[in-house]
This record gives structure tokens, sequence and C-alpha cells, in this order.
């Protein structure tokens, strides 16, 4: 026995040296490993709440800080443009003139010097300056109060804010009640012992402490947290629990789920709120409507944006400027209809398009319509969604590349009323089909309609005139089929 | 002790994982990437030579917005799959004419047409391909609609068909059609029924 010790005291004394340059070979790597993941470029982006719009602006890595674009941020909400001059850079807001130079750190506003706390910077003709800097910029910039939560990338600009209070109802099984001071509309995600409330588009705010105690067994505490753009609200459960809207969105209750349905509860509220997918696109998306009441009938929206220019119509026109404007110009036609209407994208943001997907499914909108423009083919084409190859459906859930389904029939009744009141208008019109993202993934009535000129001329996609003739026919037909929609419900 | 040789190693690895965070920083501050033309000016494979046959085109015409069945007269190789890479490069082909109808990017190429049984066809394509593609819904479909159309008219029990791009997946063709799918091929028929009708 004592003759193995020390055989393996021996060896393993042999060994050591080689063990540790393992190590130190290994640390090495895991060294390497980590500096290339943090070298690997993370999406953050800015939300910025008005009472104009509330969107979302890309935040952009300069010289170890965070950067935002000027103009990008000013764009919804007023009239901005911009001259470059060499190193300056002129921002006109309004009435308000500002003047920049590229690498300086001062900017000077209506004549007055003021400091940018970091350098601005010029890329491809548009004026970048430091997050940080927003809060003292943009008061003088807007004529407001601005309100900027740094750490968490959120821009509040006016009294904006959405305020809550919690209450526990003294009901067996209890239940708790959310009254939010405008109406929400969360990506809510349950995992086991916490439900998540995600508000990306909301301008919520903490309250007074951010860590609630409800001394109940079932749901003990909640708290708020906000990160990357977006408040969270984390509700802790020793229970499966459910939340349902009401009050128009305004409160928000989350009770225990009934105890048939306790095994189920988990998936789908997950899949139903549309959390925001990731590289693995989302496994599944709910072909049942969901309980609580839309906010908009219609959900248009603007294709492509930020870096993705779509196609390059013309030297001074890009697919994203046509169709946020055909975009502005729908929503006003809708509207005129009595259409409530959300435009997805109102500014020149970056939206994926699984996220495009996400948020319409997740307003349960009557129709989405998303816009596109090019310079080939003559008048407008309307397409509904060509689907993949059928995904894995599990069970109830369609896969996320078919969610579509269901409502095809219903997108396609749509798509051939909208290219019939086209036609009415002497405007050249195709219905097609069209193996076009996000089509595939709405969860509703869904089509694209893609403008192209009358003519040879792609300027010609830009004329208010044109455009407007294409969204009040395209709206006429929304309302004209608007019941139907209304009532549309998933072919099973 | 550690032996100089290791010592030398370790450092090595140091230096090498320095260079390569440096470089991996540069890259994430690189400016914002400006779209490159890519433009393949490598010559077009030769066509295989021997006994032509008659096969039936689907040709895009952008004026219009349609599809049209063209015949043609092509050397085709006795293999399935060889068949189909040639169909697939004499559509691209007509396509690259100067007087096409539905001009594509130059430098345009069929790398290969693989046919895995049962019924799965996956055409690759050269980056040329979707990287001079122009940018349009319509534009994109009828290059998609002819492509599988062509190949599957042509060749019996394809069921569904996969488009990549150098070998790998893309999400879009040039911003619209999607790639990232497999395409149903009873879908595709459909698709190109429409296109044709709007003659």
């Amino acid at each position: 026995m004592a003759s193995t010790i020390h055989w393996s005291d021996d060896t393993s004394r042999a060994r050591r040296p080689g063990r540790r340059h393992t190590s130190v070979t290994g640390l090495a790597l895991l060294w390497m490993a980590a500096v290339l993941l943090w070298a690997a470029p993370v999406d953050k982006h800015l939300s910025v709440y008005s009472l104009a719009a509330n969107y979302s602006v890309p935040i952009l890595p300069r010289e170890g800080r965070d950067y935002a674009g000027l103009l990008e941020i000013l764009e919804p909400l007023g009239r901005v443009s911009a001259k470059m001059d060499g190193a300056r850079w002129r921002l006109r807001y309004n009435n308000v003139e500002a003047n920049f130079v590229a690498g300086g750190s001062r900017v000077q506003i209506l004549g007055r010097d003021a400091d940018l706390g970091g350098k601005f910077l010029l890329e491809n003709k548009r004026g970048l300056v430091p997050v940080g800097s927003l809060a003292s910029l943009l008061p003088r910039i807007l004529g407001g109060p601005v309100t900027l939560h740094e750490v968490s990338d959120r821009l509040f600009i006016g009294s904006v804010a959405t305020h809550f209070t919690a209450s526990l109802s003294s009901d067996n099984p209890p239940r708790l009640v959310f009254h939010f001071s405008g109406p929400v509309n969360p990506s809510i995600a349950n995992e086991p012992g916490a439900i998540h409330m995600t508000f990306s588009r909301e301008p919520l705010v903490a309250p007074a402490s951010p860590t609630l105690t409800f001394g109940s067994k079932g749901i003990p505490s909640a708290s708020y947290s906000e990160s990357n753009g977006a408040a969270v609200v984390t509700v802790n459960t020793t229970v499966p629990v459910m939340a349902s809207f009401s009050n128009d969105g305004r409160t928000i209750t989350i009770a225990a789920a009934p105890a048939a349905q306790a095994a189920t509860a988990a998936a789908p509220p997950a899949a139903q709120s549309a959390a925001p997918p990731g590289p693995a696109a989302p496994a599944a998306a709910p072909n049942v409507p969901a309980p609580a009441a839309p906010r908009y009938f219609a959900v248009v929206d603007a294709s492509h944006g930020g870096d993705d220019h779509g196609e390059t119509l013309s030297t001074t026109l890009l697919e994203k400027d046509v169709t946020v404007a055909l975009a502005r110009s729908l929503r006003q036609e809708l509207q005129s209809r009595g259409i409530t209407t959300l435009v997805l994208r109102d500014s020149d943001a970056n939206l994926p398009l699984d996220q495009r997907a996400v948020y319409a499914n997740a307003d349960r909108a009557a129709i989405y319509i998303a816009l596109h423009a090019a310079s080939s083919g003559r008048g407008v084409r309307v397409y509904s969604a060509m689907l993949p190859l059928a995904g894995d459906d599990h069970g109830p859930f369609r896969s996320w590349t078919t969610a579509q389904h269901d409502w095809l029939s219903a997108s396609q009744s749509t798509a051939n009323a909208v290219a019939g009141e086209l036609q009415k208008r002497q405007i050249p019109v195709k219905a097609l089909a069209a193996p076009l993202r996000p089509l595939n993934s709405i969860t509703g009535p869904a089509i694209a309609v893609e403008l192209g000129p009358q003519a040879s001329d792609a300027n010609q996609l830009m004329a208010p005139d044109y455009q407007q003739l294409v969204a009040s026919a395209v709206a006429t037909a929304i309302a004209s089929v608007r019941d139907q929609l209304a009532g549309a419900q998933p072919a099973q | 002790m550690i032996p100089r040789h290791l010592q030398i190693a370790v450092a090595v690895l140091l230096a090498a994982a320095l260079g390569l965070s440096l470089y991996a920083w540069r890259m994430r501050n690189s400016a914002v990437a400006t779209p490159v033309q890519a433009v393949d000016t490598r010559p077009l494979a030769p066509p295989p030579a021997g006994p032509t046959e008659k096969v039936v085109l689907y040709v895009a015409h952008d004026e219009d917005g349609t599809l049209r069945a063209q015949s043609a007269q092509i050397p085709l190789p006795s293999g399935r799959q060889q068949r189909a890479e040639e169909l697939a490069r004499a559509l691209i082909s007509l396509y690259l004419d100067k007087n096409s109808q539905h001009a594509i990017g130059a430098g345009s190429e069929v790398r290969s047409v693989f046919l895995v049984d049962p019924g799965e066809a996956v055409i690759d394509m050269n980056s040329a391909f979707a990287d001079g593609h122009r940018s349009g819904v319509l534009v994109e479909e009828l290059t998609v609609a002819s492509l599988i159309h062509t190949i599957t008219a042509n060749t019996p029990n394809i069921l569904k068909v996969k488009i990549l791009i150098d070998g790998k997946e893309r999400e879009t063709l040039a911003g619209h059609a999607d790639l990232s799918q497999f395409y149903e091929v009873a879908a595709v028929d459909q698709l190109a029924s429409q296109l044709q009708a709007g003659q």
C-alpha cells in the first residue's frame, strides 16, 4: 500500500511541469477567447420616449464611449436638417441652429457655447454625440426638459413617463394588480418562480422603491429594473401564474393559473408575448387569439431603415426613405377613416425583421401592412406570404417561420381587396405571393405593398401626390374589409 | 522550473492573443462598411459538349414582371444532377446577356446543384450572384421563381429547394426574397403560374 502511495507521489511530481504548462496554455487560450468575446459587437440601442413617438436608435461604440446619431434622435420630433462644410456640421431643428466641429468637444447653440463632455464625431455625414451629453444638449435644442437614464440607455423627452402602482388583493388565491398611468403592452415571459414583463416601448419609470414586498406566500415580491433600453418588472411567485390585461391596457393582473392549466401555463405566455427572438429564431408562435383587446387596428411597417437602406432607387433616393414617407401617408389615410394605426418604424432606425413580427404580433392588430418600394416594374404589387416548407410545429404552436399559415386566406382576401381598389384608380397592380419576411411570422392578416413608379422615373416614388393616391387606395380597401378583418379567426 | 521552450510557446500564444484582440478591437471600431459591389470577372465554365436537347426555361421579364416559358436547345449530360446544373447555367447565361430582360450581376455563376433524395435540391450560387443582384421584392422573386421553376419543371420528383450562396445560407437574396428556408416546389409552381398569368 505504502509503495503504491510513493509511486503515485513520484509520478505526480514528475508530471507537475507538464501540468503547469497545460494550465498556463489553457489560461492563455481562455484569455484569448474572453478577449475575442469581449470584442464581439453587442447591439445596443437608446430608447427614446416623447409625446410625438416612442422609438429607438442604435448606440455606436466609438473611442471607448457610447455615441448616438443626433439626426436619428431628432428626426421623429420635428423638422430637422444638417449641412456639412468640411469639419463643420450645422444642424437645424425647427428654428434652432447648432454648430458642431468634428473632433471638437464644444457646440454652439443659438450663439451660445456648451460643453459636450466628449468629442463630436462625423461619420458618413452623420453627426454622432456621446450618449451622456444628450441630457444637457437636447434641452437646448428642443427647449424642454429631457431626462436620460444613462445606465439603461433610456431617454425621456418632456413629461412622458408612465408610472405604476402594484397592490395585492386579499382574494384566495391572491391576485397582484398593476395599475399604469397609460396603456402598456409589455412582452411577458414566464419561468419557474418568476414572471417577467419587459416594457420596451413604454416610458415606464421606477416606483418609489425598486423592490416591492407583499407578504403573500404565492406572490411574495416584485422588483423593477432597467437595462438596454427597456424596463423590466419581475414578479416572484411560488405558484404558476398568468397575466391578463384589462382597462385598455392600463391594468395587468397577475393571478394563479387554474390548476388544470398549470402544466401548460409556462409555455404559452412566452410565445404569446413574442419576446424578441435571438439568433436562434423563436420556436413557436401561437395560433390562438390573445385575450386582450388590440390597441391598434392596423400596424404599418416601413421596411428597411438604419443601416439597411433597401434598394438604392436613384442617386438621391433610398428605399428606406420612401417607405417611411409612404407609411406616414398611409397612417394619415387610415386614421382619417377611423382606423387606429401604429407605424412600426417612424424614424431612420434599425429594426430586425423578426423584431417587426414580434411587435406586430404583440399588438394583435387586425391587419399588418409592410411597405416596400422598387425602381423596377410598373405600378404597385400587393403581396401575401408565400410560406416556406412547414417548420416543426409543436402541438397547438406553429413554427415561427410558418406562423402566418392559419391567416393566409384572410391575408390573400385583403391583398385582393387592396389590388382591386388600386385597379379602380387606374394604377397598374398585381396581387402575388412572395417569400418575404416577416409576413410568414405574423399571426394575423398580413400583406406587403411594393410601390413602383408608374413610368420609368424612380423619383416619382417620393412624389407626395403619387404616395397619397396609393395610400388612399390602400386605406379605402382596408376600410372596406374592416369588418372581416376585425372578426378574422385563424383557419384551423 | 518551466523549460525554456514552453516559456517561448506561452509567450508566442500570448503575443498572438494580444495581436488578435487588437485586430478585433480595430474591426469593432472600424467605420460603417460601405457596400462593395462584388464583381467576379472570372470566365464562366465552358458548356458541356455533346448532343443537345430541347428544354423549357422560365425566363423573368422585368418590364411587365412576368415569367415566360422559353424553349432552348442546350447540351445536357445524362446524369440527373448534372442536367439540373446545366439548366440553371443556361438560365443564368441568358440573364447575363447584355440584351437580357432581367439583368443580373456580372460574374453570377452556378457553383453546383445537388440533388438529395428524397426530393431535395440545393442550388449553390456564387457570391457575385447575390452581391450584384438588384434589390426589390418582385425583381428578387422573379429570379428565385425562374431558377427553381426551370430546374424543377425539367427535373421530376423534386419537392423542396434551398438556395445557398457560396455554400452558405444567406438571409435574403438582396434584402427581400427569403433564402433562409427551403422552398416548397408546389408553392413555387403556384407562384410561377401567377407570374406567367400576368403576361
